[in-house]
């Protein structure tokens, strides 16, 4: 760790201005993430903005009948909220699978969906990394893999991203609030916000130096069923081998790519009448095995094929 | 030396008499652990504020430091020292003993420019703040010259040689027997190298009085790091006084010191002021030792019956080039089955990874893994029961050595076991029983390991006001010994728990050899039974040799103690008003312990048995317990809390074997994949849902005074290959290469068509 500033502003304008003035800064939200990596010395962050006292707290029903997910609501509240179990019960399943009751205690919303990768090569820094280290070389592509991309994966890099409570927001079809650093809000699909390694795995994400999200807006969910699977190699506090959300005909894959992956050709399949196991392929077909990692392509099809049955089944997993 | 006959005369710890023995007595420091202030090596105060060192670690396997730059390290903010090999102070070389009674020789850190495993240490730093030291290390640069390394296990199965001074033991003709024989079993295991994972880093707090250091370190053996820091600092071993009052975790991880021993204390003499040194979680994994993979070839010879005619236990394993280390994963088989035919042995690659060596049950616990499924495997064979096949292959003498045991309740273990788990509920033929989407089976296995009783002592002192204080340079890693010596010395003088006090991981105390082995219970225990029968004794002659006691003038043989008290019949006074009358200074004996002469006389062992209840996910593979269960025999058990909590804690190990833990070399680096709590899975409270176990009623009279046997280690033993044999008996999926993750498990179920 290297010695850093640390300011807490009270409002967002604020909080986003610090960041976009000061070369190096980071947000600091739960920290469950950031601190670890600060600590390995990979994050190096020059100054830290602690958003914990920006008024972000809150989820709030919208008009249309959604909700409306302030940035610093804890992964612990939102799962527990009566509205989420109630009306998006593949988020809260999502959730609860992820990490342990005290990383998701301190968990942000925000800071949920903006975790890095766990890809072991990235957190060792004597290995070559072309995330930590723009062009040093991948050292996962050729090593003991099992655990990464097997979709848009690229030469430079084929970590996955660790987020559950992120695919199941994919599946949803999520949408995020953010300010930028000149104070204007914008919004974008989470869908949108990660981006493939192409040849810059460095960048992770497409917002802009200084972007806050703010918010998370749910639409109202869509009819069928709402499942979350993942598996794992533990019971609890594991990382997904691979995990799947159906929302209705929505599904979205999870710990296969280096973004919450929308498998798009399945639900191509099902609008056009396709059954569970043929569905769940026809996104497969797509995926790649990098080596150690083949199993993932089979596994990630039995998950979908099964969350597909028990969501037409209207059931949670 | 004495006779195992004189232990089993009958002394106040197998009367009993106030119940203190077996009873499930709290953590004797409990309460300081919970609330946070029992202090650990690395947060002891020591008395100036200290230094923090930190350690840089080499990301080459093996070759040589060509050049090292320290200069922008050493004008980092509040550095006070950068060391390499370049201007480390003098130490005696690796493996020098000047004085020839030290337990353990020399063992200098950054002596050379040679790289012997990826982590191993090349620079220390201190400063003002760990923050500082850890900064300043990332800026030192290194530069290396490779060299090729050995560091692919399974591709150097074929270099394997005999261990050095090791020969197979060769019983009857293995081959011919084998040949012939009606029922076949020749299968591989595989068991990955594990980490000890300690919660508890390595760690030292080291500083100087004169000539001489105190250095507050977290280690299982008191003596053997007190000697070792000595030789290496090349002084007399009373100039190092070595505490280590609690350890979070040990494992057979901590037998040993590490660098952060010497450079805490070198580093401490040379700014003249205290150092703390630790090992991050990262260097705990590259840089500590481990248990190695062992790859292990079971060939079993039944008759139609099940018994075996021929049996073959084979062990590949290996160690680091430079630190010869035998994993003796076929060493439990030599005692566990009869069959007149019998081959085992070990074979040993040497390697350019970090140090092999003992972890909980060193060679049963990896070793079990193997045996245990392959003798699952003959019984579905032989369209026997598993239970039945151990039961029709019980020896009544060691099948290797023909002697006699000292007692052996593995029987009885098994029978009881399958009793209280509810084994007639499991269907023998696998993929039977569907829970939903689950498939869930049932398997079981044996458990033995060795009892050891090594030389040991211990003082005890009783002061003024009845307090006895028991001291003996022993450790408690977190397996209960305070607690258990505190029962002992309350039962045998007749005093209430809270009159006794527990003092431990001193050298400067009576030695015992510390915790290892499930050695430490028996060694300590029995050293602190026989002080406290000195003191008894010494208490007698004090009261009978007193006018001015109630006693004076008696008979000793019929001096009694209880409700604290010292008595003759109705005579009788308290032991304080005895001290504090006739001795106001108290009162201080000794005591020791020895293997008995004729001890080797008999084979002796803890036994137990597993019995696992597994579910398998079909769509996925994961597999996640349901119930386990086991049943031990392992002498007389002192404290049924504490006892339960290490073959409970062996159980769970055993379950992580199973399923998640293990360690891989990258083969570029000759670094570990996993190097923390989130890469290397042991089990949490989600893996764990219906566990228990009991231990049946036994004394051994051949152990030791008291009777009692170790129970550190028994739980792991053969604990994995229940829950794979459950794996099979649940979806028929036979997987021999351990730990069954869900890949593995579902390449598995997609093969049968699942």
């Amino acid at each position: 760790m290297r010695p850093f500033t640390y300011e807490r502003p009270t409002d967002v304008a604020a909080a986003v201005k610090a960041v976009a003035a000061t070369p190096g800064a980071k947000f600091l939200a739960g920290g469950t993430n950031l601190l670890d990596l600060m600590k390995l010395d990979i994050e190096q962050p020059t100054h830290l903005v602690d958003v914990n006292r920006l008024p972000l707290s809150g989820i709030e029903d919208t008009p249309e009948g959604g909700l409306r997910i302030g940035a610093m609501v804890t992964n612990s509240h939102l799962a527990a909220d009566a509205r989420v179990r109630q009306r998006y019960s593949v988020l809260t399943q999502a959730i609860v699978s992820g990490g342990s009751g005290q990383l998701r205690n301190k968990a942000t919303t925000g800071g949920n969906l903006l975790q890095r990768t766990r890809c072991a090569y990235f957190y060792d820094p004597s290995k070559p990394c072309n995330k930590r280290h723009p062009g040093s070389g991948c050292s996962a592509i050729d090593g003991l893999n099992r655990n990464s991309a097997i979709f848009g994966a690229s030469d430079a890099c084929i970590a996955t991203h660790p987020s559950d409570m992120a695919v199941a927001l994919t599946a949803l079809g999520a949408q995020l609030e953010t300010m930028t650093a000149d104070g204007a809000t914008r919004t974008l699909a989470v869908a949108d916000l990660h981006r493939l390694p192409g040849d810059t795995p460095e960048i992770e994400t497409n917002l802009a130096s200084g972007e806050l999200i703010t918010a998370v807006v749910l639409s109202p969910a869509p009819a069928g069923g709402q499942v979350y699977r993942k598996a794992r190699d533990r019971a609890a506090y594991a990382g997904g081998l691979a995990s799947v959300a159906v929302v209705g005909q929505q599904v979205a894959f999870g710990a296969v790519a280096h973004k919450p992956w929308r498998a798009e050709r399945t639900e191509g399949a099902l609008k056009s009448g396709a059954g569970a196991v043929e569905a769940a392929h026809a996104e497969l077909a797509g995926a790649q095995d990098n080596g150690k990692n083949g199993f993932k392509i089979a596994l990630v099809a039995r998950m979908t094929a099964d969350a597909l049955r028990q969501a037409s089944e209207g059931r949670g997993a | 030396m004495s006779s195992v006959k004189d232990w089993a005369a009958p002394n106040p710890v197998t009367e009993n008499r106030s119940g203190i023995i077996g009873k499930g007595v709290d953590r004797y420091e409990g309460k300081l652990k919970v609330t946070g202030t029992a202090a650990y090596a690395y947060e002891v105060e020591p008395p100036s504020p200290p230094a923090y060192g930190y350690l840089l670690a080499a990301t080459i396997a093996r070759g040589r430091i060509t050049a090292i730059d320290t200069g922008a390290a050493e004008t980092s903010p509040g550095v006070k020292l950068v060391w390499t090999h370049l201007n480390v102070p003098a130490q005696a070389r690796r493996g020098e003993r000047i004085n020839p009674r030290s337990q353990r020789p020399s063992n200098p850190a950054l002596a050379s420019d040679r790289i012997e495993f990826f982590g191993q240490p090349v620079a220390f730093v201190a400063a003002d703040t760990w923050e500082n030291a850890r900064a300043a290390a990332n800026l030192v640069q290194v530069s290396y010259a490779a060299e090729p390394a050995v560091l692919d296990f399974r591709a150097s199965l074929e270099t394997a040689e005999m261990p050095h001074g090791e020969e197979d033991v060769l019983i009857g003709d293995f081959e011919g027997a084998y040949a012939k024989a009606p029922a076949q079993i020749d299968e591989t295991y595989f068991s990955p190298l594990q980490n000890h994972v300690q919660m508890e880093p390595c760690a030292t707090t080291a500083w100087w009085e004169g000539d001489k250091v105190t250095v507050h370190t977290s280690i299982q053996m008191v003596k053997g790091g007190q000697h070792s820091l000595a030789e290496t600092l090349a002084i007399p071993s009373d100039r190092v006084h070595l505490l280590t009052r609690y350890i979070g975790g040990g494992f057979g991880g901590k037998g040993q010191a590490y660098d952060d021993l010497v450079l805490a204390a070198l580093g401490a003499q040379a700014l003249g002021q205290p150092v703390k040194l630790a090992y991050t979680r990262q260097q705990m994994f590259q840089a500590t030792i481990h248990r190695p993979a062992v790859s292990m070839r079971v060939r079993l010879g039944a008759e139609p019956d099940g018994r075996l005619n021929a049996f073959a236990v084979e062990a590949v394993t290996h160690c680091a080039r430079s630190a010869p280390f035998v994993e003796h994963a076929a060493n439990f088989s030599r005692n566990l089955y009869a069959a007149p035919n019998r081959l085992t042995g070990h074979r040993l690659v040497k390697m350019d990874i970090p140090h092999a060596g003992p972890m909980r049950a060193p060679g049963e616990a990896s070793g079990m893994l193997s045996l245990e499924c392959a003798m699952d495997e003959l019984a579905e064979k032989l369209g026997i029961d598993p239970i039945e096949l151990r039961l029709r292959n019980e020896p009544e003498v060691d099948p290797e050595t023909g002697k006699p045991f000292s007692i052996r309740q593995l029987t009885e273990c098994l029978n009881t076991g399958a009793q209280r788990f509810g084994w007639s509920r499991r269907n023998p033929k696998p993929g039977q029983v569907r829970d939903g989407r689950w498939l869930v089976g049932m398997g079981m296995a044996a458990a033995i390991r060795g009892n050891f009783l090594l030389p040991a002592k211990a003082g005890v002192r009783i002061d003024g006001t009845g307090v006895v204080t028991l001291r003996q340079g022993m450790t408690d890693i977190g397996t209960g010994t305070y607690t258990i010596l505190a029962q002992i010395t309350a039962e045998t003088m007749g005093v209430t728990m809270d009159q006794v006090k527990i003092e431990l991981g001193d050298s400067e105390f009576p030695p015992a050899p510390g915790s290892g082995g499930q050695f430490g219970a028996a060694t300590a225990g029995s050293a602190a039974f026989e002080a406290n029968m000195n003191l008894r004794k010494a208490l007698a002659e004090l009261a009978i040799g007193d006018p001015n006691s109630p006693l004076y003038g008696g008979d000793p043989t019929y001096v009694t103690f209880g409700n604290g008290n010292i008595a003759i019949e109705n005579r009788s006074e308290s032991l304080a008003t005895l001290v504090s009358r006739a001795a106001p200074e108290g009162v201080y004996v000794e005591g020791s312990i020895s293997p008995a002469a004729d001890a080797r006389d008999y084979s002796q062992h803890t036994y137990g048995g597993h019995f696992a209840e597994v579910g398998v996910d079909t769509v996925t593979g994961e597999v996640r317990m349901r119930k386990m269960f086991g049943v031990f025999a392992a002498g007389r058990i002192l404290n049924a809390k504490t006892a339960k909590s290490q073959v409970t804690g062996g159980m769970i190990w055993g379950v992580g074997t199973a399923l998640t833990e293990g360690n891989v070399v990258d083969n570029r680096y000759g670094s570990f994949i996993n190097q923390d709590m989130a890469g290397y899975l042991v089990p949490t409270h989600a893996d764990i849902v219906d566990l228990d176990a009991i231990f049946l009623d036994e004394a051994d009279d051949k152990a030791n005074p008291m009777g009692i046997k170790g129970v550190g280690e028994l739980g792991i033993c053969g604990a994995g290959a229940a829950v794979a044999n459950a794996i099979y008996n649940a979806c028929g999926v036979r997987l021999r290469d351990f730990p069954m993750t869900p890949d593995k498990v579902l390449e598995g179920l997609m093969a049968k068509g699942l």
